[in-house]
């Protein structure tokens, strides 16, 4: 019998109240069903399921708050009896309890905050860090023991300009409901984003690397294939520089990871996460999976269907955990270039600006050509330029091929 | 403004001359107030200059001569007690607390008791066990009264007056300690508040709280913490009855950090009820727990080396600040 946790969705994610069961008990599961939707920081997350089995127990009611890693529910995996019936197993004691299991005998309410794991910090820096949306775990203290003392919270706050109206909150922003609304709460993402990106310019050693990539070739072809089809089924060009990134990011896995306690980590697979601006203000970045796989069509469809579902406020636990790299794509009504801020703990940000007709010298003359810039943000306690350059030149280098994407 | 030369001693003394001379209703009474010109020499002339019926010695009893203090304010009078050590005055306790404190709350207000009862405090001067305590937080505790502690001259100087203007009894409390120290005190100083803490020194990384005999032990300290580039704030309470918890916690909210320095003992002790002000009204700008440097809990050793050790020193109010500080 396995337990089915509160999943970290995020660095910044402490803690998810849990809106509705999505399953119930008895009920056969298998991977990748979403079986709960949890509030969080970043909204109504839909929480996904790895193992296959029957949810046992549930152990969180609705309403309630857990920290990551708390049990939500019992999962009985397959071929193994229901712990209902189970637990007086031959090895067990006859005294551990007969119905309830080991776990269901704590109840869910004295699971939270594991004491090894709460934030050694001031009342005042607590004060603090909560009007202006810092995350006290993301610091590190200089105050008596170590503790994060409000000095250390004001020198995180890298918004401090803006605190006030952070504090107050856009008119939209209302307050967090947990438990009764699905979607994405800003005032809360504000925060979220603001605590993520404090922390990768304050953490991460980032290096910039700029090209210009000439896109031609990958236009006349997109053109060629959007010349049959209806609108609705047309590729976009951000379609063609997913796939030339998640294509690049499998060969160089410098760059598709995750640096966790003072090492990188390289992911197997390469999951981007396709940064998507939300109506309303906030940003988020969720993982198309196995985007080096997929094919320019399937990936053109994940595209469509993940915008569509983030800005319906639908998100998908493994969307916010998953990626490993960030692409950023201005698009058409985006400027010529951007820089990006690293989404920690991911170690690359590729960011493509609005593609241009722009001068270029070719053959000796100087011909309009459609162009791209492409940046690479990266950290480089996982990678060095040299490596980014190879990168970024794969990239260009498989945008003329654009057939073979 | 022209400043004079002068001890603490003096300074008491013109204040206990002045009060003579501008109130005939006021007198002095204690032990060897008037012949021998009392046991730290504050009273010394004045049995010449004022005559027996105003300098009056008593018997050895704090209990008799508390109580005739107390029943001769009640009569009309001004009478200052001087009570030799905070220790003896234990003796009176009755008469301080079931008697002064008391009776214009039992009288229904009909009566008052505007006595002023000054005594020293204090350790530091070899006097061992029976003569070094420091118990004003004791006396601190009782509703009914007021409670002071010049530090500084001015405050000797000035605090007699304002405190036998008071309808209602008054305890000074002078450290032992001081009476020899020295400096500069205006020629024409005079009355001072007896409501509001000072702020000795200003800074803006931890506020010093402190009071009487340690207010130069935590000054000097701030001095030393100056030179590590930590600019701490130091308050002196003055009135330890009723605390001006206004300057003490505007001060906090400011340096985020405190560090009480109290030569009482640290259980149960004023340094305790400050600490709980400061978690009680500031509880969210702190960035360390409220530190306390307070005697040791023993009785007041006899040995000068003991006796030193026992009480609050600049290098332990020194390190208590840098602890607040993460140092």
């Amino acid at each position: 019998m396995g337990l089915f946790k509160m999943p970290s969705l995020g660095s910044d994610m402490e803690d998810g109240t849990l809106v509705e069961w999505l399953v119930a008990e008895g009920q056969a599961v298998k991977r990748g069903d979403i079986i709960a939707v949890v509030e969080t920081q970043k909204g109504a997350i839909e929480i996904e399921i790895f193992e296959a089995g029957t949810v046992g127990k549930l152990l969180l009611d609705v309403g309630e708050t857990a920290p990551v890693g708390a049990a939500m529910a019992e999962i009985v995996g397959a071929g193994e009896a229901p712990a209902v019936a189970s637990a007086p197993a031959a090895q067990a004691p006859a005294r551990r309890a007969p119905e309830p299991g080991p776990v269901a005998a704590s109840p869910p309410s004295q699971v939270p905050i594991a004491s090894g794991e709460r934030v050694l910090a001031s009342p005042a820096a607590r004060r603090l860090a909560a009007e202006r949306g810092v995350d006290l775990a993301s610091l590190t203290g200089t105050g008596p023991g170590g503790a994060v003392i409000s000095a250390d919270v004001l020198s995180a706050d890298t918004l401090s300009a803006d605190a006030p109206a952070a504090s107050t909150q856009a008119p939209e922003a209302k307050p967090r409901e947990p438990a009764t609304r699905r979607g994405l709460a800003m005032g809360e993402m504000r925060k979220a984003i603001a605590a993520a990106m404090a922390r990768s310019k304050r953490e991460i050693p980032h290096y910039y690397l700029q090209h210009t990539i000439d896109l031609e070739t990958a236009t006349a072809w997109l053109a060629a294939a959007n010349a049959e089809r209806a609108p609705p089924d047309r590729l976009l060009m951000a379609a063609l520089l997913l796939k030339a990134s998640a294509l690049a990011l499998q060969r160089y896995p410098d760059f598709n990871g995750h640096y966790i306690e003072g090492e990188y980590r390289p992911a197997e697979a390469v999951h981007p996460g396709v940064a998507i601006a939300l109506r309303g203000g906030g940003l988020i970045a969720p993982a198309i999976h196995d985007a080096a796989t997929l094919s320019v069509d399937a990936l053109m469809a994940a595209l469509r269907d993940t915008a569509q579902r983030m800005r319906a406020g639908r998100v998908r636990s493994s969307e916010l955990s998953d990626p490993t790299a960030t692409v950023s794509s201005l698009g058409e009504r985006g400027v010529e270039g951007l820089w990006g801020v690293i989404y920690p703990p991911q170690v690359a940000l590729i960011g493509f600006g609005k593609a241009l007709v722009r001068p270029a010298v070719v053959d000796g003359g100087v011909v309009p050509r459609m162009q791209v810039q492409v940046s690479l943000a990266a950290d480089h306690r996982a990678s060095d330029g040299h490596r980014g350059a190879l990168l970024l030149n794969a990239i260009d280098k498989l945008l003329q091929t654009p057939e073979a994407l | 403004m022209s400043k004079v030369e002068t001890t603490y001693r003096e300074a008491v003394r013109a204040g206990i001359r002045e009060a003579l001379q501008q109130d005939e209703r006021v007198f002095l009474m204690g032990e060897d107030v008037g012949a021998y010109g009392g046991c730290y020499a504050v009273s010394m002339g004045l049995l010449e200059e004022f005559g027996e019926e105003r300098i009056r010695d008593t018997p050895l009893s704090e209990s008799a001569f508390t109580g005739a203090g107390i029943g001769a304010a009640m009569g009309g009078m001004r009478p200052i007690v001087e009570v030799m050590t905070v220790n003896f005055s234990l003796l009176a306790l009755d008469q301080i607390m079931n008697t002064a404190a008391t009776v214009r709350h039992m009288s229904g207000g009909q009566f008052g008791v505007p006595v002023v009862i000054r005594m020293a405090t204090g350790a530091g001067k070899q006097l061992a066990a029976q003569h070094s305590h420091s118990l004003e937080g004791w006396l601190a505790h009782i509703p009914g009264i007021r409670v002071v502690a010049p530090a500084t001259l001015e405050d000797a100087r000035g605090m007699l007056w304002t405190a036998l203007q008071d309808p209602d009894p008054v305890l000074i409390f002078e450290n032992a300690l001081l009476y020899n120290r020295k400096g500069k005190l205006a020629a024409e100083a005079g009355a001072v508040d007896i409501d509001r803490a000072a702020v000795r020194r200003e800074g803006d990384r931890v506020t010093l709280v402190t009071y009487g005999g340690s207010l130069f032990k935590t000054l000097q300290a701030a001095e030393e913490l100056a030179a590590e580039g930590v600019a701490a704030e130091v308050i002196d309470l003055r009135t330890l009855r009723p605390l001006d918890d206004a300057t003490i916690m505007k001060s906090v909210r400011k340096t985020r950090r405190a560090v009480i320095v109290d030569e009482g003992w640290r259980s149960g002790s004023l340094s305790a009820e400050i600490s709980a002000r400061i978690t009680e009204q500031c509880f969210w700008d702190l960035d360390a727990p409220v530190a306390r440097v307070c005697s040791a809990e023993v009785p007041i050793p006899y040995p000068k080396h003991l006796e030193d050790a026992a009480i609050p020193q600049v290098p332990g109010i020194v390190q208590a600040a840098r602890e607040t500080l993460g140092r």
